[in-house]
Formats: C-alpha cells, sequence, structure tokens
C-alpha cells in the first residue's frame, strides 16, 4: 500500500453537479488493489453515488477497519477525513465519531473478516444502536491481505483456491442486520453498477443504520470454480427483488412507470424511491417476511440481492439519547461547564 | 471483666461494623460516619465489600480522627459484630482493650468471647421483633436500633443523627418518624441498660472546617462535567462503574438545555471495554471530549486501541479505578498494580501520559485538567484513581472552580487559517514541541483533510513504510513527551525539620497514610524528606529528589514495584538507591505498616549504611 497521488488534470467539459463539483473530485488517490478486484468497482459505486447526490465531499466522514476493503476509504473522497482504525472496531470509532458531530455523513467502510469475524459484536452493536451511518460490508469470502484463508461469510461446501472444503457454516451479514434492527438494509454485487449505485445513494440518505452487504469477488483468492463468491456464480445465482431509481427531492418523476410494478417510497430526507419489484409479493418495509424471504432462498443456493428491507420512519441514536441539535463537538466551556456558584451548591450538599 | 485496660479515647478510634451485605446496614453506616463529621470531628470511612450481591460478609470501617488522620489505621477499637459467619474472625481483630458490641438475643457461651477485651450486648433482635412484624423491617429498622444504642455508648449527637434521618428521607416524608422512633429504641435501651459512656467516646470539635465528604468516583465523574467531556462510552466493571453512574447523574442534573430539555452530552453504555475505548477515539478524533472508565481488565482490554491513540495521536481520556490484580484478581479489594500496564500500554514502543489523584479533590482537579492535556498533546491521558479513593468517602478540601478558565483545546486549525494559506502538515512539528496541528472532520472543502491511520506516515500524514519518516515521527514523538514533563501536575515535595540523606517517594491513595506515618517515623528519630509524585512523565525534579538523598523509599501498593520500575527506567537511576516498600494485601496500606517498614530499614542502615537489603 503506497500512497499515489492522482494527476490533478481533468477535461474541461466533464460534467458538474448542482454543487459544481465534477466526478473527479469525489475521487481519492490510485487504487493499490489488484487488477479487477471487485472493490474497485465498490469505490466507483461510491464515487458516483456522492456526485450524483452533489454531497460536499469534505462532510463525508469515511471510516474503516483493517484488511483490502479497509484500504478503500483512501481511492475515494480525497478531500474527506478517512479514518483507518483497527481490524473489526470501525463501528465504535464511527459510533463515537457520530456522537461528536451529527452534523457529518458517516460511511463505514468494512469487509467480511472485519465484520463477521474479529468485528462480529461491533458490527452488531452499531446496527442495534440505530447509529446514523451507511455501513458497507465489502464481501468477498476471503482474507485477502493475508492470503486466501477463509471467512466466517464463505459458504458451507465452498473450496479455497488451494482446493479445500469449507466446513463451517456461513454467516449471513444481511440477515443479521434484518435481525438486529437496522433500519435499511440491502445486497448488492459489485459488478452491477445499475443496481448498487441507486442502493447506496438511497443508504446515505436514509437517516437511520443503514447496512449493505456488497458481494465483491477476490480475482486473487477467490474466483475460481467451487468458490460461491465468484463473478460467475453470483452472476448465476443472483435473485434480484427489485430496482431502485433515486430521485433527489428536487425532481419532479419523469418516468413512466408500468402501474403497480413500480413503489415511490418517500424518505425521511425529502428524496424519493422508486422501486421497481422483480418479486411482485416482496414487501421491502416487512421485516419478518424479508427474513423468510433470504432464508428460503438460502436454502435453494440463491444469493437475493436489491433493498431488502427499508423502516420508513427510522430514528438514530441521537433521536434514542435526545441530544442537542448542534453537533456536540462545537460546544465550549459556556455551554459545558456548570461553574464555580453550582460547586458551591454542590460542596454544600456533601457537608 | 476485661483482663486488659480499656482504651480510653476520645474522638480518635477506629469503629468496625461487620455486616452481611444486601442487608441495609450501608445506608445506616454511612450516617453514622456522616455524623460524626457533623459534629466537627475528622472521619475516614472504608467499606470493605465482596463482589457480591447479597449475603456475604461486608464491613465497614469508620476512623474517627481529631489530628486528621484520614488513611486506614489498621486494628479496630471497637466491633460491631452484626454478623454471625465471621464473628469469631471480628472478635479477633479487636485490639487489646478494645469493645465487642453484639446482639444479645441468644446468650453465647464464654468461651465465645476473649479475656483482653470488653463486651456490650443489645438484644436487638428480640427488640426488633417485639417493635416490628414485618420481616423487612425487622432486618432494616435493627440497623438503626444499633446506631441508636451507639449514639448513647459513645456519646454520638442524637440530634445530628435525628437530622441525618430527615435529610435522607426527604421526599419520602412517611419513613422518618419510625426512623427516629427505632433510633430512640437503641438509645433508650442503651442509657437503661448499659453503662454508658464507654472509654471510647466523642466529643464535638472545629477540626472539618469547610470539608467535603465524598468518593472519588463520584469527584472524577464531576471534573468530567466541569472538564467538558460531552461523550462518555464505558462498559461495567467494579470499581469503575460509579464513574459513568455519577457522570450520568451529574449530566441530568447540570447538562440538559433549559429550553429545548435536550442533553449536551452522549453516554453509551457500550458492548465491551474494546467498543468504549473505540468511541472515545472515534469522539475525540472527531473534536468532542470523550472519556470511559475502567479498571485492570479493561485496561489489558484496550491495549491496541491505546496504542492507536498514541500513534495516530487522538485525544482520549481513562480514568482506571485500580483494583487488585492480575487477572480478575480481587474485584472488590485496593491495589496500584496497573502502573506499567498504563505508562507502557499497548505493543511496540508507547508511553503515555499518567496522573495519580490523592483524593477526590484531585480527582474533581485532575479529572477536569486531563481533558486540556488530551487536547494539548492529541494522546491519551490516564486518571489513576484506586478503589480506596474512588469507592470510599473522604473528608476532602471542597471543589473549586476559576470562572474565567477557558478549555485548552489544542492546536486545531480552523477553516479560516486554512483559507488563509497556512501550511498544514498533519504530523508537522511546527513549534519544535513534538506537538502538531490537526483538522477537525468537515472543516474545509479543500484544505486540511488527512488519512488516520495506525500504519506509518510521513509528516504530511501519507502512507510510508520508509525508514526515514518513521525514525523521525517515532522522534517527535519523544519530544512531545517531553513536552507533557512541564505540563503535567508537578510533584510536591516536603523537607523533614533536619537535613537528612533519607527520602521517600510515594503517590495516590499512600498520602494520608504516609502524612499520618512521617509523625511515627519521625518519632523514632528519624528524619525524611518526601515527595509526591503527581503525574507521569516525571519531572526533573524527581531526578533531582533522588539524587539529593543517599536512599529514596518508594512507597506502592502492588508486589513488583511498577513505580520504581517506572522511576529506574525513566530517569536512569541506579536501582540500588531506591528502596521498594510495598503493600499489596488488598487492603489500604496503613500508617501503621509504612512506619514500621521504614523504620526498620532505616534502623539497618544505622548498623550498616554501606549496603542495603530490599
Amino acid at each position: 500500500m503506497t500512497y499515489l497521488a492522482k494527476p490533478k488534470f481533468q477535461h474541461p467539459d466533464l460534467p458538474k453537479n448542482e454543487l459544481g463539483y465534477t466526478h473527479r473530485d469525489y475521487e481519492g488517490s490510485v487504487s493499490t488493489l489488484c487488477a479487477g478486484c471487485g472493490h474497485d468497482s465498490i469505490t466507483a459505486s461510491i464515487i458516483q453515488a456522492c456526485f450524483e447526490l452533489s454531497i460536499e465531499p469534505h462532510r463525508v466522514a469515511k471510516i474503516s477497519g483493517i484488511g483490502c476493503s479497509s484500504k478503500t476509504p483512501t481511492y475515494f473522497l480525497g478531500n474527506s477525513h478517512g479514518f483507518n482504525s483497527v481490524h473489526g472496531r470501525m463501528p465504535s470509532v464511527l459510533t463515537g465519531a457520530n456522537l461528536a458531530n451529527r452534523d457529518l455523513i458517516y460511511l463505514g467502510v468494512s469487509g467480511d473478516g472485519d465484520s463477521a469475524s474479529i468485528g462480529f459484536g461491533q458490527f452488531a452493536h452499531a446496527l442495534r444502536r440505530g447509529v446514523n451511518m451507511t455501513y458497507i460490508v465489502e464481501n468477498n469470502g476471503v482474507y485477502g491481505l493475508t492470503k486466501g484463508q477463509f471467512s466466517a461469510t464463505a459458504d458451507r461446501g465452498s473450496k479455497s483456491k488451494r482446493g479445500v472444503t469449507n466446513t463451517d457454516n456461513s454467516i449471513d451479514l444481511a440477515a443479521m442486520a434484518l435481525q438486529l434492527g437496522a433500519s435499511f438494509v440491502a445486497r448488492s454485487f459489485s459488478g452491477d453498477k445499475q443496481q448498487l449505485v441507486p442502493i447506496i445513494r438511497a443508504a446515505i440518505a436514509h437517516e437511520g443504520a443503514a447496512f449493505i452487504d456488497i458481494i465483491s469477488p477476490c480475482v486473487a483468492f477467490n474466483n475460481h470454480a467451487g468458490s460461491t463468491k465468484s463473478f460467475d456464480f453470483v452472476r448465476e445465482h443472483n435473485e434480484s427483488v427489485n430496482r431502485l431509481d433515486f430521485i433527489s427531492s428536487r425532481m419532479p418523476i419523469e418516468v413512466q412507470y408500468e402501474p403497480g410494478t413500480v413503489e415511490i417510497v418517500e424518505q425521511h430526507d425529502g428524496s424519493r424511491l422508486a422501486l421497481r419489484k422483480l418479486q411482485a409479493d416482496y414487501d421491502v418495509h416487512d421485516r419478518t417476511a424479508a427474513q423468510g424471504f433470504l432464508q428460503q432462498h438460502a436454502a435453494k443456493g440463491q444469493i437475493v440481492t436489491g433493498l431488502l428491507y427499508m423502516d420508513k420512519t427510522p430514528s438514530d441514536l441521537h433521536a434514542h439519547l435526545h441530544t442537542v441539535d448542534v453537533p456536540l463537538n462545537v460546544l465550549d466551556a459556556k455551554d459545558l461547564c456548570p461553574g464555580q456558584a453550582t460547586l458551591d451548591k454542590v460542596n454544600a450538599s456533601l457537608r | 471483666m476485661s483482663t486488659a485496660t480499656p482504651i480510653s479515647r476520645v474522638n480518635d478510634f477506629v469503629v468496625r461494623f461487620a455486616n452481611v451485605n444486601g442487608s441495609g446496614s450501608a445506608s445506616a453506616n454511612e450516617m453514622f460516619a456522616r455524623a460524626v463529621m457533623r459534629m466537627g470531628i475528622p472521619v475516614a470511612p472504608r467499606n470493605i465489600f465482596p463482589s457480591n450481591i447479597q449475603g456475604l460478609p461486608t464491613w465497614y470501617e469508620v476512623r474517627i480522627s481529631e489530628a486528621d488522620h484520614l488513611g486506614a489505621r489498621g486494628g479496630t477499637d471497637l466491633m460491631v459484630a452484626m454478623n454471625p459467619q465471621t464473628f469469631d474472625k471480628d472478635i479477633a481483630s479487636i485490639e487489646p482493650g478494645g469493645t465487642l458490641f453484639y446482639d444479645s438475643t441468644k446468650p453465647l457461651p464464654a468461651s465465645k468471647f476473649r479475656q483482653d477485651i470488653s463486651v456490650v450486648g443489645v438484644p436487638l433482635t428480640a427488640i426488633c421483633n417485639r417493635e416490628y412484624t414485618d420481616p423487612r423491617q425487622r432486618q432494616l429498622f435493627k440497623n438503626i436500633v444499633y446506631i441508636g444504642a451507639l449514639c448513647a455508648l459513645i456519646e454520638m449527637d442524637v440530634t445530628v443523627v435525628e437530622q441525618l434521618i430527615g435529610e435522607q428521607y426527604k421526599g419520602k416524608d412517611k419513613l422518618i418518624a419510625p426512623n427516629i422512633k427505632a433510633l430512640h429504641i437503641g438509645r433508650d435501651y442503651a442509657l437503661l441498660n448499659l453503662e454508658c459512656p464507654l472509654s471510647l467516646r466523642l466529643k464535638k470539635c472545629d477540626k472539618v472546617g469547610n470539608r467535603i465528604l465524598i468518593e472519588g468516583n463520584n469527584a472524577a465523574a464531576l471534573g468530567a462535567v466541569y472538564g467538558g467531556a460531552t461523550v462518555c462510552a464505558w462498559y461495567p466493571i467494579t470499581p469503575s462503574s460509579s464513574v459513568a453512574d455519577s457522570f450520568t447523574r451529574h449530566c441530568a442534573k447540570f447538562r440538559v438545555d433549559p429550553d429545548t430539555q435536550k442533553a449536551k452530552y452522549a453516554i453509551v453504555q457500550a458492548e465491551d471495554e474494546l467498543a468504549s475505548i473505540g468511541m472515545v477515539i472515534g469522539a475525540g478524533w472527531n473534536g468532542a471530549r470523550a472519556f470511559t472508565a475502567t479498571s485492570g481488565p479493561g485496561i489489558s482490554l484496550m491495549q491496541e486501541f491505546i496504542g492507536l491513540s498514541y500513534f495516530a495521536e487522538i485525544p482520549a481520556v481513562i480514568f482506571d479505578v485500580q483494583r487488585a490484580g492480575p487477572s480478575t484478581g480481587m474485584p472488590t479489594r485496593t491495589q496500584q498494580c496497573d502502573i506499567i500496564s498504563c505508562a507502557y500500554a499497548s505493543h511496540g514502543d508507547t508511553k503515555h501520559v499518567l496522573l495519580f489523584p490523592e483524593d477526590p479533590t484531585e480527582s474533581f482537579e485532575f479529572g477536569a485538567q486531563a481533558f486540556d492535556l488530551a487536547d494539548r498533546l492529541q494522546t491519551t491521558i490516564f486518571v489513576m484513581l484506586d478503589l480506596d479513593i474512588g469507592m470510599n468517602h473522604h473528608l476532602s478540601q471542597p471543589f473549586v472552580w476559576d470562572d474565567s478558565r477557558a478549555y485548552d483545546r489544542g492546536k486545531v486549525m480552523t477553516a479560516e487559517e486554512l483559507e488563509a494559506g497556512k501550511e498544514f502538515g498533519r504530523y508537522l512539528d511546527v513549534d519544535g514541541d513534538g506537538i502538531p496541528y490537526r483538522t477537525y472532520p468537515g472543516t474545509h472543502p479543500t484544505k486540511g483533510s488527512f488519512f488516520t491511520r495506525g500504519t506509518s506516515r510521513d509528516r504530511y500524514a501519507r502512507y510510508t513504510e520508509e525508514a526515514g519518516p518513521y525514525v523521525d515521527n517515532m522522534q517527535r514523538l519523544v519530544r512531545k513527551f517531553d513536552t507533557a514533563k512541564d505540563l503535567v501536575p508537578r510533584p510536591l515535595q516536603a523537607n523533614a525539620a533536619k537535613p537528612t540523606k533519607y527520602g521517600v517517594l510515594y503517590f495516590g491513595s499512600t498520602a494520608p497514610p504516609m502524612n499520618e506515618a512521617i509523625h511515627m517515623i519521625e518519632a523514632r528519630g528519624h528524619s525524611l524528606d518526601r515527595m509526591r509524585i503527581r503525574a507521569f512523565p516525571f519531572h526533573s525534579s524527581v531526578n533531582s529528589f533522588v539524587a539529593d538523598h543517599d536512599f529514596v523509599f518508594v512507597v506502592e501498593q502492588n508486589r513488583d514495584a511498577q513505580m520504581r520500575s517506572l522511576i529506574v527506567n525513566e530517569c536512569g537511576i541506579d536501582p540500588v538507591r531506591l528502596v521498594p516498600i510495598l503493600h499489596y494485601d488488598g487492603t489500604p496500606i496503613t500508617a501503621r505498616f509504612i512506619a514500621k517498614t521504614i523504620g526498620d530499614h532505616l534502623e539497618a542502615l544505622k548498623v550498616k549504611p554501606q549496603k542495603v537489603n530490599s
């Protein structure tokens, strides 16, 4: 992992978003991941989503753990503060950062080793607390940086590159997120940008704990026959429940949809999602049904993708703690220190 | 009849209550201690309790000392033996000439008692069974009945106790009259049936002044409120949990916006210590003042994150309320045993700032100052309490705050400065003090952002594994630690009346018994200069203190002389010149122990001045 600056040159006719930023303003340094890595496609989707949302790049805090996936925040949003923390502990660092300043957008980037093994506890607790964040797991089923050991999301019976069969049961992080109370749960595939970009946009706009499990094949260690996280396997077994169109609040809905096939979902921030149903009876607001649906399809060896669940009226940790509207990090002694007069009363009560 | 002369003392004795935990004795016993204070007599109560909620033995020791000796003394003059489980041991622990107070409902054979103590029996159970029908009331009022009897026996001012009952049950007023009645039942019984007063008794005086009675954990939490902490993430662990509990209580009182009723603080009970320190570091990175409170096992779990805070330079405050280790150790017993594990916490080359408060007053002061130091030094600051300071009430100087005091937020570059073109390098030592500038996330659209990481980086926060920038950065961290020496609380020195070749270093909860022991050592004809260490890194005066004496005793409450090791290591001192004085059985160190151990050493030195056996 070396630091490589990208050249600043850009084409004068690059399209600009509402804030006047181009796509290039959302990029970071050059990726040092393997050529063809699924994670680089996710990076590109994050850049695309942030550009389309017209987010001010410096108002995002990107926080990660350790591993290939956790390296990626250097490759996008170069004008944002980033924090590559310790292995499996992104959720706690993000929670603390969020408590300090509720006004920033929090993007947590993790991997399957980082979130399903060493950080499984923190993954669970950040979701159950309802931290307002977009929590992305770049899920490839292996430990890439240490050269191809199985991770806890590797399916039972799948084979490693060396031919070893995994005998442990796998953890489905999206199913876990549903059970733990995440108010936005999606699964996507790094190779399906059409599906992924709107999901990321919707997750960022969601004002609660949003979790996205993104299957992201490891070209170096987990893209062979016998793997259930390879490009070919995911393409063949992808069972998509819906496609999203993200409609920012300011734009009128121009596309005409067939009646009954589309649900328009209003998000808390005023933005809207046009949800094109691919499974006629799938209800994206029914947590229990979503859990059953995932289990039934997993049993058939299918990978369910799309927006799996969304709470229309989410709440977050700040709401639960009833904190003030201004960020805690701007409060000073005048706001925080009760002063000597109060201390006199405290002293008097202790005699 | 007692074969020893009864101990006859006014305002100078130790009362020990032996109870069963969960029996409601704690509040009655605390009322007893508070009544002594209200009579103007200095008092030092200590709770000795098991890691258990109900049914196991617990003791409450009250040292009464008009001479202001507030450390644990050792020994018991008046034993209030209410626990049959520990009865024999409790009797054995009474000083010759002392007094046993017990529940005489069931007659005990003379063999149960000692010949050299006085015995006072009150049929507490019989009285309560006669007066009350509800079993719970019988138990609870028994505690008040014995307090009433003691009022008569040691001449405790009954109106003071009545007043305390009134204050305790304010708002639950219907409980006041029955409690006062129980108090008088006990007192009347004693006046009518026993020889009152005993030769141990109280006499009103005015030695308390404006001091307050408070636990160190509560004081530290108040310090965090005054110091501007807004984020507290914690995981329950004895003996530190009451830091977070108290912070919660203080915040509910002092930190709620009067207009919106919204909280100017966030408290999260985390899933474990790793998450609590992670949240603190996330909040510190993002510009809020954040802390956690824990004890030894929590410190062990937090090691990796503490190293991140050191290397990535993120402010954090940890209140470590030390308990006896290693491992689970004795969770409800005191020690000063996390010195090394905090000073050098985490893998690789690290050093951390430690503050050592001696009592609740300093727990408050250092508790507030820790947040300024954390912001200034951009690293973890440990406030090293222990169970004795943290969980026991101590008679302490009242809290003082300078209303003109502003928080030192350290070197934070603003959007205006960045806009004006000021050079920003996250790890650039612009001032030569080893402390770089930082920016809060979200400061400026195009300037001042950086990537925080635990991996090696250059002065501009760019990842590198090159030798030069790595060493450059590690050297700067050493410079920063040197800068800390002059920012942390300085050691306090007190010299003996006569010049002496011997000195003593001590810290934390050892201070009160040390202050008492110094008189006892002088009474044995020795002179000793003393210095109380209040922080690590050590100020240069610690080196000079050692240099100025032939031998220096280092008194501490652990087995391995951890503070001595730290001094030897950091100050480059010949270990032979530092004589360890160690107390580590889980009870607070006493003046008697210090005076005897140091006194014996000094006498040995007189005989063989060239050598010392430690």
